[in-house]
């Protein structure tokens, strides 16, 4: 049974609704997934875009967090789990062995469910990737500090306080911090495992508007287990159901026309 | 229901509470008396230290603290070597069992696959379960004699060639003494820093773990620079929690240490602590000042105990200030 669905192009809208094409980042082929001996993903095939927003949906234990972390090999922190497969970033297949997954993490960062700040201040935490991986002077680990927490939208909040701890910020603070944090090393890919399920309306707006904005530089994913959320912020959806993908495609099309009868009715809410 | 039964049943009830308030004031004053114990023991453990040692503490003042002879014959004393036998083999102590048990620690939470952490937390348990006498007689008969002649020639001919740290290591290896005592104590304490490492670095929360291990650092930069920040309170209970244990180990020392009224550079030379002095002497101890004296002895070791609980309070302090910001 076929149950995914490659898109042969990438159209996306603009800003104006403008169809446009683009570029594919990561292209995910037949991976599979095993907690121990237990599958939990099997046959995912999945092409990210560059510079644009895809969102993992479906219920929870469905595997899209489980996705996600197949993407910058967290997984491979805990023993018995494993993927089988390939995912390719700019054509390489980063779940090889001879993949250094430091370098492959500094490349693909990530921001998790809940706010981990640092036991450290404000301002290094978010010089914290920096100085892992380059040597650079301290005027400009300063200049590059800002500059995260400016993109982060975060600067106007703490610049007279950068030097307390991360943890003295409230909740949606510091899941921007951990955003900065996460763009202050130059990441290419982002990838966001349900970043604002913790968080109250207020700040997971200026979160969402964070994303739309960040995706100019930056290509995103994130899970989501909020369809609301998915239509708003992102441009590509992938809806998955016990560990498979049942359906990915341009978001405005999958929640007005889904092909599947599933998808239709995970969004219209009748499971889930 | 008419008047008679609800005014029955309100009787009940009062009764009912009555009943259960005297038995919570009961349970009240019980509690209370456990707790009143510790004060009292307490107390009466300081109270009887000091009148036991009022005889030299009058004779001697505060020079007791501070000059180095120990003659009983000639009824002088000063506590002046056991002391310094007592700081040198806890630091010793702490300086080998920290990085160890830090290492212990590091790899049962992080490294070790989960087939071997458990059997490994449980040996940790089980060493701790030794009685120190055991301790003791391991490193008299075994660990002393092969220290006196395959590590300590060595140390003797490398570090103590050295200028200044070379002074540590002179004088002929006997086996017995104060780095010996010193190792023998580390291994003692090993067990318990390890079992609070290991318990405070198991609850720093993984997604804390991964958000480093997301942008890019390695186990040991996750470890040195995310978790021991992040649990450093917990470290220092358990470091104090062994230095504790270190200061008034008596059995395990009094083997291994030499036994003698000496303070050395040297760490190869024999000493004694307070606690060794006391387990050799009280027998022998005849007339009242001599009594007295070791009775002051005991005053000093609880003073240290003292200090070092209410160092280790302010250190925790502060940690906490700073961590509030």
């Amino acid at each position: 049974m076929q149950n995914t669905i490659v898109p042969s192009f990438f159209p996306s809208r603009d800003g104006n609704g403008q169809l446009e094409p683009v570029t594919m980042k990561m292209r995910i082929k037949d991976l599979a997934f095993y907690y121990g001996g237990q599958r939990a993903l099997g046959d995912v095939n999945l092409d990210i875009a560059e510079h644009r927003v895809t969102a993992f949906i479906g219920p929870s234990g469905c595997g899209k967090s489980t996705l996600l972390r197949v993407l910058n090999r967290i997984y491979e922190l805990y023993p018995g789990h494993r993927a089988e497969g390939e995912v390719l970033l700019d054509h390489t297949d980063i779940l090889s062995p001879a993949i250094n997954v430091d370098q492959l993490r500094r490349r693909i960062g990530m921001v998790f469910q809940k706010p981990t700040p640092f036991p450290m201040s404000i301002e290094d935490n978010v010089a914290f990737g920096i100085r892992l991986n380059e040597s650079i002077a301290k005027s400009e680990l300063e200049d590059r500090v800002k500059w995260a927490l400016e993109k982060a939208a975060l600067w106007d909040e703490v610049k007279k306080k950068r030097k307390q701890a991360g943890t003295s910020l409230s909740g949606g603070q510091q899941q921007r911090l951990c955003i900065a944090r996460t763009i202050a090393v130059r990441p290419e890919v982002i990838l966001l495992d349900e970043p604002t399920s913790a968080l109250d309306p207020k700040s997971t707006a200026k979160i969402e508007e964070l994303i739309t904005e960040l995706k100019k530089d930056y290509t995103i994913i994130i899970v989501t287990h909020n369809m609301q959320q998915a239509a708003r912020i992102s441009d590509f959806t992938a809806f998955m159901y016990l560990g498979a993908m049942v359906e990915f495609g341009e978001t405005e099309r999958m929640f007005t026309k889904p092909s599947k009868l599933e998808t239709e009715n995970y969004i219209t809410g009748r499971f889930g | 229901m008419n008047t008679r039964e609800a005014a029955a049943l309100g009787e009940l009830k009062k009764a009912s509470v009555a009943s259960r308030n005297i038995t919570d004031q009961v349970f009240e004053l019980v509690t209370l008396a456990c707790a009143a114990l510790v004060l009292a023991v307490l107390g009466a453990i300081l109270l009887s230290l000091i009148m036991g040692s009022w005889q030299t503490l009058a004779k001697h003042g505060v020079g007791f603290l501070f000059h180095n002879e120990w003659d009983p014959i000639n009824g002088n004393f000063g506590a002046l070597a056991p002391i310094y036998g007592t700081l040198v083999t806890s630091v010793i102590a702490i300086v080998i069992g920290v990085p160890l048990s830090f290492g212990i620690a590091m790899f049962i939470t992080e490294l070790s696959p989960r087939i071997l952490s458990r059997p490994l937390m449980v040996a940790i348990e089980l060493l701790a379960g030794i009685p120190s006498i055991i301790y003791g007689m391991w490193g008299l008969f075994v660990f002393a004699p092969l220290f006196g002649q395959h590590v300590q020639p060595l140390l003797h001919d490398t570090l103590g060639r050295l200028p200044g740290i070379g002074l540590l290591f002179q004088g002929p290896p006997m086996g017995v003494g104060m780095l010996t005592a010193g190792l023998i104590l580390a291994l003692m304490i090993t067990p318990f820093i390890s079992a609070v490492m290991c318990e405070v670095f198991d609850v720093v929360p993984k997604a804390l773990k991964e958000s480093a291990y997301a942008v890019g650092a390695t186990t040991w930069e996750v470890m040195v620079r995310i978790v021991v920040p992040q649990t450093k309170l917990g470290l220092v209970g358990g470091i104090m929690l062994g230095l504790g244990r270190a200061l008034g180990e008596t059995m395990a020392v009094t083997l291994v240490i030499g036994n003698a009224f000496l303070i050395s550079p040297s760490l190869f030379s024999p000493g004694n602590t307070i606690s060794s002095v006391l387990a050799n002497e009280f027998a022998e101890a005849d007339d009242d000042l001599y009594t007295s004296s070791l009775m002051a002895l005991g005053l000093v070791l609880f003073l240290i105990a003292v200090v070092v609980l209410v160092a280790a309070r302010l250190l925790l302090w502060r940690l906490r200030r700073k961590a509030a910001g």
